[in-house]
């Protein structure tokens, strides 16, 4: 338990380390939810289109 | 024209690349988490601790991949730029398109994470070094990229718009490279070069190599699965599309292995 706490705290750095890994995990949490969501978005507004679609101009 | 003149052609097209991405994705995918973990367990439990910089270098196993992704994303989206204004090529935007949020991404974890690396090393989180400096006006430059096209409502336009920004902003990343040559500046030089032997042991360096390939891989599935959906928010009013998404709901779709959608190729 004290070796994995040691682990953690990294020699006094662990904040900074973890703030830098864990802003990159939210980062990447971020983009691949809003990816999936945009291309939920896209794929009901296509199927939208196709059932009723609007005469280009 | 040769095989290779045919091949290009041939996926410059939405529909013979859209079922193509969608194959390269799950790939991509894996092979991006296999190497970060191969990475991590190199940088946190295989690499020694710094002999000056103690446990705080470990950053580097994320901020020089980050660092590397934004500046090289930048001149692959000036490069699908130039293709998109030279040969007008309607996948050529798209792409430049899908890579600007995860260039975005990278810019600011490069910064973030400089920033706290910055902090125990120099003593600051920020200084107006010239890197910093010129890397702040690469993230500037991807945001901006986005922010034009979202206020151009037509795509085409919004191609040319956008296309001309990423040329003209490509300037800024030689800028960021060379910096640390031609200013007095506080970050320091290149630690790893093609040219000269590497200035770090051998087990942080492959830990730093393996965490680039990841994110070079997750850049790829990324820009890939996001390029899919711009050619269906683009593309949406096209008869292949429509007929993509009968052959989707087909059990067989995905086992037939074909390069483009099943009724597209056989009108063809």
């Amino acid at each position: 338990m004290t070796a994995m706490l040691d682990w953690v705290r990294m020699d006094g750095y662990g904040f900074y380390i973890w703030s830098s890994y864990g802003m990159l995990a939210l980062a990447l949490v971020i983009e691949l939810v809003a990816l999936r969501g945009r291309r939920a978005a896209a794929q009901r507004r296509a199927r939208e289109l196709r059932a009723d679609p609007v005469p280009r101009a | 024209m040769t095989q290779f003149a045919r091949t290009w052609y041939r996926y410059a097209s939405p529909a013979s690349f859209y079922p193509l991405a969608g194959r390269l994705v799950p790939v991509f995918a894996v092979l991006a988490v296999l190497l970060a973990v191969a990475g991590l367990y190199t940088g946190f439990v295989v690499a020694p601790t710094d002999w000056q910089q103690g446990e705080a270098y470990r950053i580097i196993f994320i901020h020089v991949p980050a660092a590397w992704m934004a500046m090289f994303i930048y001149l692959v989206m000036a490069f699908w730029s130039a293709i998109s204004l030279s040969f007008r090529t309607r996948l050529s935007a798209m792409m430049a398109q899908a890579l600007a949020p995860t260039g975005a991404m990278w810019a600011f974890i490069s910064l973030w994470t400089g920033a706290f690396w910055g902090r125990p090393t120099w003593g600051a989180y920020w200084v107006w070094d010239a890197r910093l400096t010129s890397t702040l006006i690469l993230l500037f430059l991807y945001l901006g990229y986005m922010a034009l096209r979202a206020a151009i409502d037509d795509p085409r336009r919004a191609d040319r718009a956008t296309a001309l920004l990423a040329l003209v902003g490509a300037i800024n990343v030689p800028l960021i490279y060379f910096s640390v040559r031609w200013w007095n500046t506080l970050h320091q030089g290149a630690t790893v070069s093609l040219t000269a032997a590497p200035k770090m042991a051998h087990t942080m360096l492959t830990g730093m190599l393996l965490m680039t390939l990841a994110a070079w891989c997750y850049t790829i599935a990324v820009a890939l699965h996001r390029v899919r959906t711009i050619i269906i928010e683009r593309e949406a009013a096209t008869r292949w599309m429509a007929d993509l998404d009968e052959d989707e709901s087909d059990p067989e779709y995905q086992a037939r292995g074909t390069s483009m959608p099943l009724a597209a190729k056989e009108r063809q």
